[in-house]
């Protein structure tokens, strides 16, 4: 207490002795003393009370102390807004001044103090400023535009700033057309108010040539959004743009090969046009190779996605994308990516030896990528695969452990690819057992014996070695140990038998693994019910694996194209997945990401994933394995750049260790979260298939429905009338398999909006700190309102009970089931992972109630087959009104009721979150049967989901 | 319809929606521990504070063995260069263009550079009043405006140099010219032209070319009165390549010189040079690279150097020999042939005819350096070290060795400035001086 006193006192003398020199008449001290303030603020200190002292300064004559006054001014208006009101006068003074600079100045800074007050009286002299004689006011003018739509869009619709900025388009001055375009095309994304129109193009191409550097980039950026009427206009734009090739400013090259990039799919593919088009293409962007390293990096992320594209454009290429030794290291790795995609018959010689060299470098990771890189080139241009297996050979003479790993791992993939040619190596692979530890490695030797038991004579002593350590090993490995047992078995049925039944049991009988032991009772049945069919199905013939399994996804890739430069196209990834798209409503799935979930839920199956040879990270687009669908929930916390394009997760959770104990036991929906069926575009919400998404309380599995609730949940059962029915607390994390975090919790709606209810209690010796939380893409774009505070340290033996308000504004994505939600969470030990289904009618919001006309005229618009009956049991003999006041209190608004021939009939409205509307009539006797009848009717079908389960835990609570 | 219903045929539209923001949301310096020494925010859609995040950020990704200019985390994406002892750090929330910020921050050290001398972190302490000022001239909403120095220093000044005159914005800042103000006077009007040629060459260990390109640049000293419009012409072998007119390397004109690719200056009238292949401008005050160039070429390498490594138990002995391959007439000054060793080598013995060699135990490697090289010579010298007799368990890399030189007035493409016709309305007379330098670039000879 006595330290920080005696801070503050410090302080304050300080900022007494500033205030007194603020307020000096002479001129000099003035400026030193604001300088002094701003060199405080620059440091962090907080000099905010100096505010009206500073703000006095602003009248000056002199520019240099002006800036500095306007520096402070936009730091710390929004914190005293009341206060910055009283600097708005020499505002629209200074945009009367005579010299250009303080009107340009004066503009500029009134749109960056962010204060909603103040922004009325910005349109008067911001409208004039547009009209300025000077151009560098009115440049400045046009981004003010953009700073004032950002915080108040509606009065700069209204005040008709859009076609004033429209009209500085025809400016005389480029680099106020430039401006224009920029602010007009940050406007525009947020509403479309002004169409980019064919004329607009022209000025545009005009200016072009006379901008800046980054004007040329604006304007080109603004280009790429635009659709010629016509194949003469494209190659028209074409023709006028594809001189800034040649411009030493690379994001100028850049946003001219997107554009280009972009115009060339209107042109027809054979024209002579296109191909002088795309020769002219090549050299800048190998130029692109000699810029800074990071630029570099942008630029061999870009060509990635070029060459996936246009092929042709950079094949003659290959050399300029050697790796130099003094390359950084990312910049390695991008060339190594690159080369790959450019080896084809023609240069594969030169490749190799490149490869070669490159794997006997000292980077692990630079090396792993090398060895791997041998192997695909194998496998995509036939005639290298005995070279590539002959250099694969040598590397594991090297004996350098992560090689021979690396080279195990891609040489099953070349068996897979080339059955019954290189076998002949099998013999100088076995040698080299002993030193693989590494799972992947290990499990491609297990697949490679048991694919080729008839030809190695003690297979049978090589599998049982494993076997003998089978707990000890990774679950991949055990499947894959599991699978060539079964296959020696089949092959070498007489002296084996012994050792398949071991293997069974092992997975069967000693194995809580469910994959395991599934996958270890169906060899068994098979093996007892009927040899010849499980011959049939062991051994049956693979499909092949095809040759570049890493390739983008074409839609994606062509979305891509078009963001080329920016940061989706470094990423590889949707914009949308990494950006803050703030009320983005569901998304759909690409349907190929349904089929790629579905690999990776077998993972670990050798046989059966046809892309186990995709590069690791970054480039992504690797079948996700179960490996990287837990990574991408990790990705979300630290690392972006890793692993699987954005359609990865779309997997249910694969029962990361623990963590979905309360997932699984939902009992009955578990077995039927199988894969992700797949999308058509046209519905996204048809993607969401029917499988049955029961909320985390629903089954009678939890047995402890009622035992946790003690926290601040808030027990439904005593409010029910009142307040909306809150699923009590279950364990999320068990202290046991989570280093002593124990986490019990529920997502309730309270007071209009969702909290996340924790009760975190610490079961280790340390205190447990640094609590952090965060979701991945969901349904319905829940995400913490929030970061989790946590405020002091949980210690150990000690609960904290938290509430966190949660937001529906995240990032999308359809989940199965559909309430599922993919947490991490970190503390000072470590990150965990879980998944919990949240109770659907946390998303019911306050405004379903509906109109009676409106109701009747949706519930007719909607097909019969969209209507799901159900019957409800009314357990506690509710009457009419007291069913309507608790599905009142959960947001379910009762829109008319009726009573005909002995039945009552009431209609309620629902409305999600994210807008989708759900219609109910439920039907009762009024003699007071137990039953109710339920019909519920929605345009989606899939959003009906699980809902008559929501409606029964209503009534039972 | 129903309004809710809309809201799925929008998914699509949202989906452009992040297109094309590219701005910065904010601009950072930091020191290399990651503490701001002075921040920008442009726009006030992110807490500063989360740059707090960006060291961290750094270290973990670094241990994860993933080093990218380029990070995001919680949405925020850092972009990021370091130049001296500083970041430059630029965040934002959206899809921003990273070629354009990344161009950005190179454009922003080089602005500094020349206001500062240098760019470090105390000549940023020691004026952060005038980068404050450059931040908001530089940069508006997250737009790079002027990065021009020249123009910039007409109206934003040091401490010290401080205009008794409120300055008033150049007209070069809007003008078509953004690069040149008017009224420039000099007494006597002159124009110096470097063509500076760098080799850049990769050999494998067996004496095999992978790929030999030069990049050259044609960088200009003006020294020029008023709007002086300028034309520069090269040699008639100078072909740049016309694309889309036959393919690439085809027989034609064979003595020419094929530029691959040339990248201009703003100043340079590119529509024009697209359609008539003439260089005209009117330069930028001042040093300043009117041209770079990129070609391929099957040139044997100017300097060729061959090292044969014998190790034994306790030693390792090398036997270099160093061979120039361009015309007798030539020469190549300061020639320095860097040979990496084992790191634990010791007691160098050096023997040789020509030059000096000094070992440089921090780059593991030695050093021969040859003041002087004439064309078409072959020199040879041996080195001798001491090595431990125990190895080391860990696996050292296989730097290659490289050759560092320059040949002047001499350009290994065969590139000639012709003319550079200068014409002023005051009708003054000018001379352009012309110097030709080859020297390195990445010149790499694999060892075994």
């Amino acid at each position: 207490m006595t330290d920080s006193k005696y801070f503050t006192t410090t302080k304050k003398g300080e900022i007494f002795e500033l205030k007194t020199e603020l307020n000096s008449d002479k001129k000099e001290k003035k400026r030193e003393a604001v300088k002094k303030v701003i060199a405080s603020m620059t440091v962090g200190k907080d000099v905010s009370a100096l505010f009206p002292d500073v703000i006095n300064c602003m009248q000056t004559d002199n520019v240099e102390l002006k800036k500095l006054v306007y520096l402070y001014l936009m730091n710390y208006a929004k914190s005293q807004p009341d206060m910055a009101i009283m600097a708005v006068n020499t505002f629209v003074k200074d945009c009367e001044d005579p010299n250009p600079l303080i009107r340009a100045l004066a503009v500029r800074t009134m749109g960056c103090i962010r204060v909603e007050k103040i922004t009325e009286y910005l349109c008067e002299p911001l409208r004039k400023c547009m009209k300025d004689e000077d151009p560098y006011v009115r440049k400045t003018a046009a981004v003010c535009v953009a700073k004032l739509y950002d915080m108040n869009p509606q009065l700069v619709e209204e005040q008709g700033f859009v076609e004033l900025l429209n009209d500085l388009l025809s400016d005389a001055n480029p680099m106020v057309v430039a401006n224009a375009v920029a602010a007009l095309s940050e406007i525009n994304e947020a509403k479309p108010l002004i169409e980019v129109n064919s004329q607009m193009v022209n000025k545009l191409l005009t200016a072009l040539n006379e901008c800046t550097e980054w004007g040329q980039v604006f304007i080109l950026d603004a280009l790429s959004g635009y659709a010629p009427r016509d194949e003469r206009e494209a190659q028209n734009i074409c023709e006028r743009i594809s001189p800034r090739l040649a411009h030493a400013n690379a994001a100028v090259v850049l946003s001219t090969v997107k554009v280009l990039m972009k115009l060339i799919e209107m042109l027809p593919a054979d024209s002579e046009f296109i191909a002088s088009l795309t020769k002219k293409l090549a050299p800048p962007m190998v130029t692109l190779l000699s810029a800074e390293p990071e630029i570099q990096y942008v630029a061999l992320r870009n060509i990635n996605l070029i060459v996936q594209k246009r092929p042709d454009i950079l094949k003659q290429e290959m050399k300029v994308f050697f790796v130099k030794y003094n390359d950084p290291i990312y910049v390695k790795m991008e060339k190594l990516d690159v080369m790959i995609r450019l080896a084809q018959q023609s240069n594969i010689a030169q490749v190799l030896s490149e490869l070669k060299e490159y794997a006997t470098e000292v980077d692990v990771d630079f090396v792993r990528k090398s060895v791997r890189a041998i192997g695909r080139c194998a496998i995509k241009v036939e005639q290298s695969a005995e070279r590539c297996v002959a250099t694969l050979l040598e590397l594991i003479q090297t004996k350098v452990n992560y090689v021979v790993q690396e080279a195990v791992v891609v040489i099953k993939d070349i068996f897979r690819k080339y059955p019954n040619r290189y076998e002949s190596i099998i013999s100088t692979l076995c040698e080299n057992l002993d030193t693989l530890d590494e799972p992947e490695a290990r499990a491609s030797m297990i697949w490679i014996i048991g694919e080729y038991a008839e030809r190695i004579d003690n297979a049978d002593e090589l599998l049982e070695s494993f076997v003998d350590g089978f707990h000890d090993e990774n679950t991949q490995v055990q499947l894959q140990l599991l699978t060539s047992v079964v296959k020696l078995f089949l092959k070498r049925p007489t002296d084996t038998q012994q050792l398949v039944q071991r293997v069974l049991s092992l997975a069967t009988q000693d194995s809580d693994n469910p994959d395991l032991r599934d996958r270890g009772y169906i060899y068994w049945r098979l093996l007892s019910a009927d040899p010849a069919a499980a011959k049939q199905v062991v051994l049956a013939e693979k499909p092949l694996i095809s040759e570049e399994t890493d390739l983008l996804e074409p839609s994606l890739l062509d979305q891509l194209v078009c963001h080329i430069g920016s940061l989706a196209s470094v990423y590889h990834k949707p914009p949308s997945s990494f950006v803050d798209n703030t009320k983005a409503p569901l998304r759909q799935l690409a349907p190929n990401a349904a089929a790629l979930a579905t690999n990776g839920s077998s993972s670990g199956d050798m046989d059966s994933a046809p892309g186990l040879i995709g590069v690791p990270a970054p480039s992504g687009g690797a079948v996700p394995s179960q490996d990287t669908l837990i990574a991408d929930l990790l990705q979300l916390d630290m690392n972006p750049m890793g692993g699987s394009s954005a359609a990865a997760p779309a997997a249910p959770v694969a029962a990361p260790g623990g963590g979905l104990d309360d997932l699984l036991g939902l009992g009955g929906g578990a077995p039927s979260y199988g894969a992700a069926p797949a999308a058509p575009m046209a519905d996204p919400l048809a993607a969401w298939g029917a499988a049955p998404a029961p909320p985390a309380a629903a089954g009678g599995g939890l047995n402890d429905l009622f035992g946790l609730g003690g926290g601040g949940g808030g027990m439904g059962g005593v409010m029910g009338g009142v307040q909306g029915f809150q699923t009590p607390k279950t364990q999320w994390l068990d202290a046991a398999s989570h280093k002593g975090l124990q986490l019990e919790g529920a997502v309730v709606r309270k007071n209009g909006a969702i909290y996340m209810e924790m009760a975190i209690t610490n079961k280790a010796m340390q205190p447990l700190s640094d609590f952090a939380i965060q979701f991945n893409k969901n349904s319905f774009g829940l995400v913490p309102a929030q970061p989790l505070h946590i405020a002091a340290p949980v210690f150990p033996n000690q609960t904290t009970q938290v509430s966190l308000r949660l937001d529906t504004n995240g990032p999308v994505q359809k989940m199965d089931p559909l309430a599922n939600v993919q947490i991490a969470m970190k503390n000072n030990v470590d990150v965990f992972y879980f998944a919990t289904v949240v109770p659907m009618l946390v998303y019911f919001a306050e405004d379903g109630m509906m109109e009676k006309r409106e109701f009747l005229e949706l519930w007719k618009e909607i097909p019969e087959a969209n209507e799901q009956q159900f019957t409800i049991m009314n357990n506690r003999g509710l009457s009419a009104d007291d069913i309507c006041s608790k599905l009142q209190a959960n947001n379910v608004f009762t829109v008319a009721r009726r009573s005909v021939d002995g039945q009552e009939l009431l209609y309620h409205s629902i409305k999600y979150t994210n807008k989708i509307v759900v219609l109910s009539e439920l039907k009762m006797e009024i003699t007071g049967a137990p039953t109710l009848t339920l019909s519920l009717k929605s345009r989606h079908v899939t959003a009906l989901a699980n809902l008559n389960e929501m409606y029964q835990q209503i009534f039972d609570n | 319809a129903l309004i809710q219903e809309n809201c799925w045929d929008t998914v699509d539209r949202r989906d452009r929606v992040v297109r094309r923001r590219m701005a910065t949301s904010a601009v950072f310096i930091l020191d290399l521990k990651g503490n701001v020494i002075i921040s920008r925010n442009y726009r006030g859609d992110i807490e500063m504070s989360v740059i707090e995040k960006f060291m961290p950020l750094v270290v973990e990704k670094e241990d994860e063995g993933v080093h990218s200019p380029i990070i995001t985390h919680h949405g925020v994406s850092y972009v990021f260069i370091k130049h001296m002892n500083v970041y430059l750090v630029s965040i934002s929330k959206k899809n921003t263009n990273v070629a354009l910020v990344l161009s950005y921050l190179y454009k922003a050290v080089e602005v500094f550079c020349e206001y500062f001398k240098d760019l470090e972190e105390e000549s940023v302490r020691d004026n952060f009043v005038c980068i404050f000022e450059l931040f908001d001239e530089m940069m508006d909403f997250g737009y790079p405006q002027t990065t021009e120095s020249k123009i910039l220093q007409e109206f934003i000044t040091q401490e010290g140099h401080r205009l008794e005159v409120a300055p008033r914005p150049p007209m070069a800042v809007t003008n078509a010219v953004s690069w040149r103000s008017e009224g420039i006077k000099y007494r006597k009007n002159e124009v110096f032209l470097d063509v500076i040629e760098s080799v850049n060459m990769l050999a494998n260990a067996s004496g095999t070319v992978l790929r030999s390109e030069i990049v050259g640049s044609i960088r200009m000293r003006v020294v020029l009165s008023g709007m002086p419009e300028l034309r520069l012409g090269l040699n008639d072998k100078v072909i740049f390549q016309q694309a889309g007119q036959g393919g690439r390397r085809t027989g034609g004109a064979a003595k020419g010189v094929e530029l691959e690719d040339v990248k201009f200056h703003q100043c340079v009238r590119l529509s024009r040079f697209d359609a008539e292949r003439t260089i005209s401008f009117i330069p930028p005050d001042g040093e300043f690279e009117l041209m770079s160039y990129r070609l391929t070429t099957q040139v044997k390498p100017l300097i060729w150097v061959e090292a044969v490594v014998e190790k034994y138990r306790g030693r390792v002995e090398y036997m270099v020999k160093a061979k120039s391959q361009f015309k007798r007439q030539s020469i190549a000054n300061h020639v320095e042939v860097i040979i990496p060793v084992p790191s634990d080598a010791d007691s160098p013995k050096f023997k040789t005819s020509v030059g000096s060699v000094k070992y440089v135990p921090e780059l593991n490697s030695f050093v021969w350096t040859i003041r002087s090289f004439p064309g078409g010579r072959e020199y040879l010298m041996r080195a001798h070290f001491s090595l431990p007799s125990i190895h080391s368990e860990e696996v050292e890399g296989k730097p290659p060795i490289s050759v560092k030189f320059e040949i002047p007035y001499y350009t290994t493409s065969g590139l000639q400035v012709r003319y550079l016709k200068i014409i002023e309305k005051s009708g003054y007379q000018a001379l352009p001086w012309v110097r030709y330098v080859t020297q390195n670039g990445d010149y790499q000879m694999r060892m075994q």
